[in-house]
């Protein structure tokens, strides 16, 4: 009993810190409740439930042989210090999308928003990518596509990995699109990026041929580059000469990154994506360390309220009530769909013992969900006026300092035209006026932050600028990788159609593998730039439900498994969070698509235009009989687009219920592990 | 094995090259006749395995 008091104790500082949040209303709330509410709560999660699932549900066994074990090679499969994998792991499930849904979901104030994390990853998020991390330990490795032909057949296999390819562009998509609108009209953060172009290559030259392997060292003298960068930024921006050739729009900047993604993705790795990889997987952990570091020494208030007015919906950043569309907006953090690609990618082929697999695969994940919770606090420490100011549609606000103000404050968040005025030259940007897409409100609370700590008020541009990069840098190492990951599901998917494919040793395949995926997802960054509603509006949604529904179809295969093994009484474990993400994807993609709202639905945004296009009526916020034909284009293409998302997760849930009434009838166990014990050879 | 090393081993596995010294042993234990890569032909095989196959995918 002695053992578990300081566990109690945990538990209970937890709930006294929660329900501070939680009930405070009227009161200023320091952010370091959040925090402590939230590691409270992940400690005791996990030494609990993830044991519990560990030792119950999945019975780990320390003596059972790891794909590590089994297939050791040295390079693929080797077995790896658990301190060493979880890094591994957590930099690989650690991107931009727990530092922007919670961002975005801070319209609905702080709270809903934390009580979703914090719930979200203990009873899903974390669970979906242990049982992917234990399923595919099992069976060599596997992929999720192969995991699930294995376990419910070939047709399962081939519906789930169409999924996949389709939410990999609508990623892209979209982390492209927060570039965009990180960097737009926007000197400094732009030459900074682009210097990381030049500043990789000469890495990439370095490890290649001057001091191969030398990671420690390139990526030391990379990062001394990028502080210069950012400081002769600033000089690049205010010259008259440099400064507007730095300066795009925009559309221009949708062009240069759907150029760059073509381009980059078929250059040789270690010239570009190497190297830049080293770099933001190193900036992004110490990004992440400094920002839990500054949270604590500046212990900041939260300025945002508790709840806002649009918990109801109509708000600004997104459009939709709480439920669902709370729960789509913050997929990563809280439970993100994409984490069973990895977690049945390189992490499992290293893992040394099965018992291991709790830390790994839901240790990691709590670590992403409290990295959430910071991006939540650095929202929510923002005066709101200056956050509705940042994620308002132009459409909304206006241009100017002027209109934003009066807009905003009539929102119910008071602020002068002088603030955002002042807020932008103080980070040494030329507006900060409807920069939706998370990454520059963040940068304006990390530049709050980390000038706090170090630097005073004179350092926020600088922080600002640093914030932008680190965030930029990642966003494109993803866009790179991401091109290159797709194209190989795209010729996979090819080479179920046509066999022969997989045979040519021509390269032909690869560029029209290639193309076709840059084409698909520089399509929806266009859709989404030149949305006159802002773009992160329509696709963060779309983006959203397709990532929780990868969610949902990994905790239906985890669901299909239990029952395979005879499991079924712990079956609840899995099927809880997947009918709650069922619910919550089907009712978003539902309302999306029917909801008579036009501000919602699809369909009835669409019907709403082409009528008036029918008439020859120009609606704002198009200026142009073309805008307007061009709305309804896009928004018919959003809605086939959920339309294929709900058939993919409605037809794997049929395939499901079939495996599992299949394992029902069964008496002994049906599922495809590997045997317990090598058999000698 | 010390903070350091852990920290250093973690950061490389972190970018996709696991342990040099690991791959040896494993080679001299399992495979003696087979040929064992320098330490810079390894580093050029992790690369081309983390970037340009399948192993691609990064997350959001």
């Amino acid at each position: 009993m002695i053992r578990h008091l300081p566990w109690l104790l945990t538990g209970l500082v937890g709930a006294v810190s929660l329900g501070v949040v939680a009930v405070s209303r009227g009161e200023t709330v320091n952010a370091l409740w959040i925090v402590v509410a939230a590691v409270c709560c992940f400690l005791v999660a996990y030494r609990y439930y993830a044991l519990f699932i560990a030792r119950h549900v999945m019975k780990l066994d320390p003596t059972r042989p790891t794909p590590a074990i089994r297939r050791a090679d040295g390079l693929d499969y080797v077995a790896t210090d658990r301190t060493v994998l979880f890094g591994h792991h957590f930099a690989a499930i650690a991107g931009a999308g727990p530092l922007v849904g919670p961002v975005l979901a801070a319209q609905m104030g702080y709270l809903p928003g934390t009580l979703w994390i914090i719930g979200g990853v203990v009873l899903a998020g974390a669970v979906q990518d242990f049982m992917v991390l234990f399923i595919s330990m099992r069976r060599d490795g596997r992929s999720l596509g192969e995991l699930i032909r294995m376990e419910m057949g070939q047709m399962a296999g081939t519906i789930a990995l169409f999924g996949a390819f389709m939410i990999m562009v609508i990623i892209l998509a979209v982390l492209a699109l927060i570039v965009v609108k990180a960097l737009a009209e926007s000197p400094w953060g732009m030459f900074t990026v682009a210097a990381t172009v030049p500043l990789a290559m000469v890495m990439g030259a370095y490890t290649r041929w001057i001091r191969p392997g030398r990671i420690g060292e390139v990526s030391i003298l990379g990062l001394v580059g990028l502080l210069a960068a950012i400081v002769y930024g600033q000089a690049v921006a205010q010259s008259p000469v440099w400064g507007p050739l730095f300066t795009f729009t925009p559309v221009q900047l949708c062009w240069i990154l759907i150029g760059y993604g073509a381009v980059a993705s078929v250059l040789p790795v270690w010239l570009l994506l190497a190297p830049r990889d080293y770099l933001s997987t190193f900036l992004k952990i110490g990004a992440i360390a400094a920002l839990a570091v500054g949270i604590v020494i500046m212990a900041p208030p939260l300025r945002m309220p508790a709840l806002t007015a649009f918990a109801n919906g109509g708000g600004p950043v997104f459009s939709g009530g709480l439920f669902p569309f709370l729960f789509i907006t913050i997929a990563c953090g809280a439970v993100s769909g994409f984490h069973a690609l990895i977690a049945s990618g390189t992490t499992p082929k290293l893992i040394a013992s099965e018992t291991d697999a709790p830390l790994i695969g839901y240790g990691a994940m709590l670590m992403e969900a409290f990295v959430a919770i910071m991006a939540l606090v650095g929202a929510a420490i923002l005066d709101p006026g200056i956050y509705f100011t940042m994620n308002s549609p132009a459409a909304l606000i206006g241009n100017d300092a002027a209109s934003a103000a009066h807009a905003v404050s009539a929102m119910g968040f008071a602020i002068s035209p002088e603030t955002i005025a002042q807020t932008a030259r103080d980070v040494g940007e030329h507006t900060i006026i409807s920069r939706a897409g998370g990454a520059p409100t963040l940068a304006v609370a990390m530049a709050e932050i980390f000038s706090h700590v170090v630097g005073g008020p004179a350092m926020k541009a600088f922080w600002y600028h640093f914030a932008i990069l680190f965030e930029a840098l990642f966003i494109l190492t993803a866009v790179d990788a991401g091109t290159r990951a797709g194209r190989f599901m795209l010729q996979d998917l090819m080479a179920l159609a046509v066999p022969r494919l997989n045979e040519s040793k021509s390269q032909i395949p690869g560029f029209v593998a290639t193309a076709l995926c840059v084409a698909a997802w520089g399509f929806f960054l266009h859709q989404g730039v030149t949305d006159p509603l802002g773009g992160v509006n329509t696709l963060w949604p779309v983006f959203g439900i397709s990532n929780q529904m990868l969610a949902a179809i990994a905790l239906m295969l985890a669901t299909a498994v239990l029952f395979r093994m005879k499991r079924d009484r712990y079956a609840w474990v899995t099927l809880l969070p997947t009918a709650w993400l069922l619910v919550c994807t089907l009712s978003a993609g539902w309302l999306k698509l029917f909801s008579a709202d036009p501000a919602v639905g699809f369909l009835a945004h669409g019907a709403k235009f082409s009528a008036a296009l029918a008439k020859g009526e120009v609606l704002p916020p198009a200026k142009s009989l073309e805008q307007m034909e061009r709305i309804v284009f896009n928004d018919r293409v959003d809605a086939a687009l959920v339309a294929v998302f709900l058939a993919v997760v409605v037809s794997l849930m049929v395939f499901t219920l079939r495996t599992c009434i299949a394992s029902r009838r069964s008496a002994v166990p049906t599922v495809n592990e590997l045997p317990p014990h090598p058999v000698a050879a | 094995m010390s903070l350091i090393a852990t920290l250093r081993r973690m950061a490389r596995l972190m970018v996709g090259v696991p342990d040099y010294d690991d791959y040896v042993r494993h080679m001299a234990a399992h495979h003696p006749e087979r040929p064992v890569m320098d330490r810079k032909a390894f580093f050029r095989d992790r690369q081309e395995a983390r970037y340009g196959g399948k192993n691609g995918g990064r997350c959001c």
